[in-house]
């Protein structure tokens, strides 16, 4: 198996599903025919590359504390340093502009609501600019990774 | 049978997995020694987060982006109230929307209240998809608009746990 056909069936197969035991990688590695220092060093590659963010648990949102999707409209002149005031929080995961009047779009988690609403105070405090929010009401399908085309 | 992590061990345990297992043969062992606890002690506490469904998953978590998946559009609609199940669950089925979430209106600023993601290499091959969806389930003539993303500002894992001493001032 050459190495990036390793690296395609690793993220074919263990976005969801990987093992929870004392040696994950081994385990996987015999699901894929190959040894656990190949998955090793080919996750080490990916990482580095920037495919691959981490390996581990995504907690779920709404169980392991609070979350919210908040939504600025920003000033264009001012959205890079309103984007970067946003990041600079440990709480924001995901930090995007999209092309709308509301152009900056975060996630914001949390331990709990208190805490999240402390966060948009503040924001709106020193931006002058009121977030939405918009927590998760219900969740008809939630991410599990995603397919990868096949290859042309 | 093994000692239960105390509340300061299992919080320091949820950082670190939050940041990522080492790439190395023995993860939780690793994870074990910087909470100075042992490795069965780990894996017990993270099997019954497991069990009480505190994971979406565990496994690769992948940037979409260095694949390839450049266009990230979120899609979203106005559906009425009486029909958003329905609506949400036909969508969320649907191949190639990764999420899709009820969220609440915040009228008059926003009248959307459900959320589709969808990953694509190309902008107008989302486009062309997105617009076929919503033909084929008949829903092209409810209210919908499609946010692309345009830059990323950061993306990384979800923070629970928050910071040891870190607090929002204010």
């Amino acid at each position: 198996m050459t190495a990036s056909s390793l690296a395609r069936r690793l993220i074919d197969q263990f976005q969801h599903g990987m093992p929870l035991c004392a040696e994950p990688y081994r385990v996987m590695a015999d699901a894929l025919g190959c040894s656990e220092a190949q998955v090793l060093d080919c996750l080490q590659h990916l990482q580095v590359a920037g495919t691959l963010s981490r390996v581990g648990p995504v907690f779920e949102h709404t169980r392991a504390g609070s979350s919210t999707l908040a939504a600025l409209a920003v000033p264009e002149e001012r959205l890079h340093q309103v984007a970067a005031r946003v990041s600079q929080y440990p709480e924001v995961n995901h930090n995007y502009a999209r092309e709308h009047r509301y152009n900056l779009w975060f996630v914001l988690t949390g331990p709990n609501r208190a805490h999240l609403d402390a966060i948009l105070q503040e924001l709106e405090h020193d931006t002058g600019l009121t977030p939405l929010d918009l927590p998760m009401l219900t969740a008809y399908r939630i991410d599990l990774g995603f397919a990868l085309e096949p290859t042309p | 049978m093994n000692i239960a992590l105390s509340e300061q061990q299992s919080l320091a345990l949820r950082r670190l997995l939050e940041a990522g297992l080492p790439l190395a043969p023995r993860p939780f062992q690793v994870l074990a020694e910087q909470i100075d606890a042992s490795e069965p002690q780990v894996l017990e506490q993270v099997r019954l987060w497991q069990e009480q469904r505190l994971f979406r998953r565990v496994g690769l978590v992948v940037n979409h982006r260095a694949l390839g998946f450049a266009a990230n559009a979120m899609l979203v609609l106005d559906v009425p109230d009486a029909l958003v199940d329905e609506v949400g669950r036909r969508l969320g089925q649907a191949p190639g929307i990764s999420l899709c979430y009820q969220r609440p209106r915040r009228l008059p600023q926003w009248q959307f209240n459900l959320f589709c993601m969808i990953h694509g290499r190309q902008r107008d091959r989302v486009e062309a998809q997105v617009q076929e969806l919503l033909e084929q389930h008949l829903l092209d003539d409810l209210p919908h608009q499609l946010l692309f993303s345009t830059h990323l500002f950061k993306q990384c894992g979800g923070r629970f746990a928050p910071p040891t001493g870190a607090r929002v001032h204010g």
